[in-house]
């Protein structure tokens, strides 16, 4: 059955890798949006579906990761001068933790680096002390409140509520530019192939039985003589990671970031789509983000009030009545019909 | 020392909405281990159904009356609220307990439906309610030390909630019924005690609380359809410092957060005001991860 949902993952990738040739440019560039949407559900699926740690605060990680790179890009932008927003708040000269981002590959390392060290702290502090199941998750929620009040206050360094837009071009490449569009959109597409591999083989590993191990029952792993602690801390830093690349992928190719896609709200809805495509399956996240996506902007464009109603009836009933998800609901389909490999789906499903 | 004073009525008066919020929260939290996400939502279904009651007595009501729809609107608040949540409870969480973490996904599904029908009911932009005669002006003790009335009666309003709270939990049939079976559910079950009954009006009470708190907003603000996201954070972290499951922690909780927020606030701005708070409840866990008021219990997973 993993053979299988690979086979699912690698149709999927061929898939997005053609879809430039069917797709106008906009929605080329929109199926962009949903490719970095895809990579953070990754991560998120990892430290939930595998580990059990549901966090609602993944949204300040994406957001560091996107604020790291569209620093950069204004930056670039603003040509050596100060970015408008800047002057426009009073301030005379760059603040200096501005001045990394000058540079695009420093830019880059860091749209990891912040969000795996933020992480590491919040872990280290919560995991250490044994802050888990909803506490965790009520802290996390509590951490995505702070960072958007914070951003949204700072407004002479973080460009406030409006967020940082306006960009130009990415080492050198105009933005506005189809072929600079269609290069980003591949190098998106290669960093979910990349994650996805990443991650299948973690779980495939030792580690990834630990992880699921403290999904079913930490304190047994405890009693085991593992630190739980440790694998908590590691798997949050990893997806945190994961999150900022997805940040900084989404940043060049929708020209904007702002707190509205740190807080809450979409933190808690990037958990939607990996409770919809199927939690623990990895391909599940990417169909479900993706899913998800599309069905958003093609139903809330025009009917902004059955998106409302459609979404949280689906939450509802995926938590209800499938929570295995799509990929669950699939692998419920071929065990009906019998499929060949159809032996481990129940294995598969118990986990 | 006018100032501190009032700085600490200010406080005080936050924190009354805090507790307000957060005592229904401590039920359903609390006490059946259910996390809503949807409490911010029957927060904003008692607030329309001040709104509501504030209608009627325009149009249907002799006007010297009206002053008075206020005090007919907060058990309004509290029944349809509750009776929200006894719906609810049947529809949905009755399959939930025990799963923590899904409820959280699911109760927040509910709470995008809910804030869209009120969007569909009462139109997106945020309604005002005025506020009865007598609650207008403020008690003055001198020139730079005004208490106004509207404070004053939400803090005696949460006062009151949190007797009745304490004497049906405590004093009454139906609270020590809720007790023993949120303690020890197949014992109080064998003992002839309805348990599936038990926790749907469980849930109804909480869900009707958070009914007259949305009740006391509509005195500080205009309402709109998504007033109970405002709240819903800083009410968990209430319950979370707390303590889950005990009263007193609610309140000190409460209390904490509150004068916390209105101190920094004073000192810094609002929005440092804020982080600075949540970031000291964040810390203060690590030293004390199951919060202020602890329910000691050797159980493990």
């Amino acid at each position: 059955m993993k053979a299988k949902e690979e086979m699912v993952f690698i149709a999927i990738l061929i898939g997005l890798a053609l879809a430039p040739l069917f797709l106008s440019e906009f929605r080329t560039n929109l199926l962009g949006k949903f490719v970095a949407y895809a990579i953070l559900a990754i991560g998120l699926d990892l430290i939930w579906g595998y580990t059990g740690i549901l966090s609602l605060g993944h949204g300040v990680y994406f957001g560091l990761g996107g604020y790291a790179m569209a620093m950069y890009l204004k930056l670039e932008a603003a040509n050596g001068k100060l970015p408008d927003f800047m002057s426009w708040s009073g301030l005379e000269v760059l603040p200096w933790f501005w001045q990394p981002f000058a540079n695009g590959a420093a830019a880059m390392v860091l749209a990891i680096l912040i969000p795996t060290g933020i992480a590491l702290v919040i872990g280290y502090l919560t995991f250490k002390n044994r802050i888990q199941g909803v506490y965790f998750s009520i802290l996390s929620q509590a951490l995505a409140l702070i960072f958007v009040v914070l951003f949204v206050g700072q407004q002479a360094y973080t460009g406030g509520t409006n967020g940082l837009t306006n960009y130009k071009s990415i080492m050198g490449l105009p933005l506005a530019n189809d072929t600079t569009k269609l290069v980003l959109y591949y190098v998106a597409v290669g960093l979910l192939g990349l994650t996805y591999y990443l991650c299948r083989v973690l779980v495939n590993r030792r580690i990834g039985k630990i992880l699921i191990a403290i999904r079913d029952g930490e304190n047994r792993v405890r009693f085991s003589g593992y630190n739980p602690a440790a694998y908590k801390i590691f798997v949050y830093c990893l997806s945190a990671a994961i999150a900022g690349v997805a940040g900084a992928v989404f940043v060049p190719q929708v020209g904007i970031i702002s707190p509205a896609e740190m807080g809450i709200v979409p933190s808690i809805e990037m958990i939607i789509w990996v409770a919809i495509g199927g939690r623990g399956t990895l391909v599940g996240a990417v169909i479900g983000a993706i899913l998800v996506n599309a069905l958003k902007s093609g139903v809330s464009e025009s009917f902004p009030a059955v998106w409302s109603y459609f979404i949280g009836l689906a939450f509802v009933a995926v938590v209800l009545f499938m929570p295995a998800g799509i990929v669950g609901l699939a692998r419920k389909l071929a065990r009906r019909l019998r499929l060949p490999g159809s032996k481990d789906v129940k294995a598969g499903e118990a986990a | 020392m006018e100032t501190y004073i009032l700085q600490l009525f200010n406080g005080i008066s936050v924190s009354s909405i805090y507790i307000l919020a957060a005592l229904g929260l401590a039920i359903t939290f609390g006490l059946m281990k259910v996390i809503n996400m949807a409490h911010g939502e029957f927060i904003m279904i008692g607030a329309y159904a001040t709104y509501v009651m504030q209608n009627i007595f325009l149009h249907y009501v002799d006007k010297s009356l009206f002053g008075y729809y206020f005090v007919a609107a907060i058990p309004v608040a509290f029944l349809v609220a509750g009776a929200m949540g006894f719906l609810l409870e049947g529809a949905v969480i009755k399959h939930l307990y025990g799963r923590p973490l899904d409820s959280i996904l699911a109760t927040w599904g509910i709470s995008l439906v809910l804030q869209q029908l009120a969007r569909s009911i009462f139109g997106a932009p945020n309604v005002d309610v005025q506020s009865p005669g007598w609650l207008e002006g403020a008690l003055v003790i001198s020139q730079g030390l005004q208490f106004p009335y509207k404070r004053l009666f939400i803090i005696v309003l949460v006062i009151a909630c949190i007797i009745g709270v304490f004497v049906f939990l405590y004093k009454s049939k139906y609270g020590i019924q809720i007790r023993a079976v949120m303690q020890n559910r197949a014992m109080a079950a064998s003992l002839g005690i309805n348990t599936r009954l038990v926790d749907a009006y469980t849930f109804a009470v909480g869900s009707g609380i958070a009914g007259i708190a949305g009740c006391a907003l509509t005195l500080l603000g205009s309402i709109g359809s998504t007033v109970g996201t405002y709240y819903i954070v800083d009410t968990f972290m209430v319950v979370v410092l707390g303590g889950v499951g005990t009263l007193l922690g609610t309140i000190a909780g409460g209390l904490v957060i509150g004068t916390a927020n209105t101190t920094f606030e004073f000192f810094t701005n609002t929005s440092l005001g804020k982080v600075l708070v949540f970031t000291l409840v964040i810390l203060f866990l690590q030293w004390r991860p199951k919060g202020l008021f602890t329910i000691n219990s050797r159980s493990l997973d």
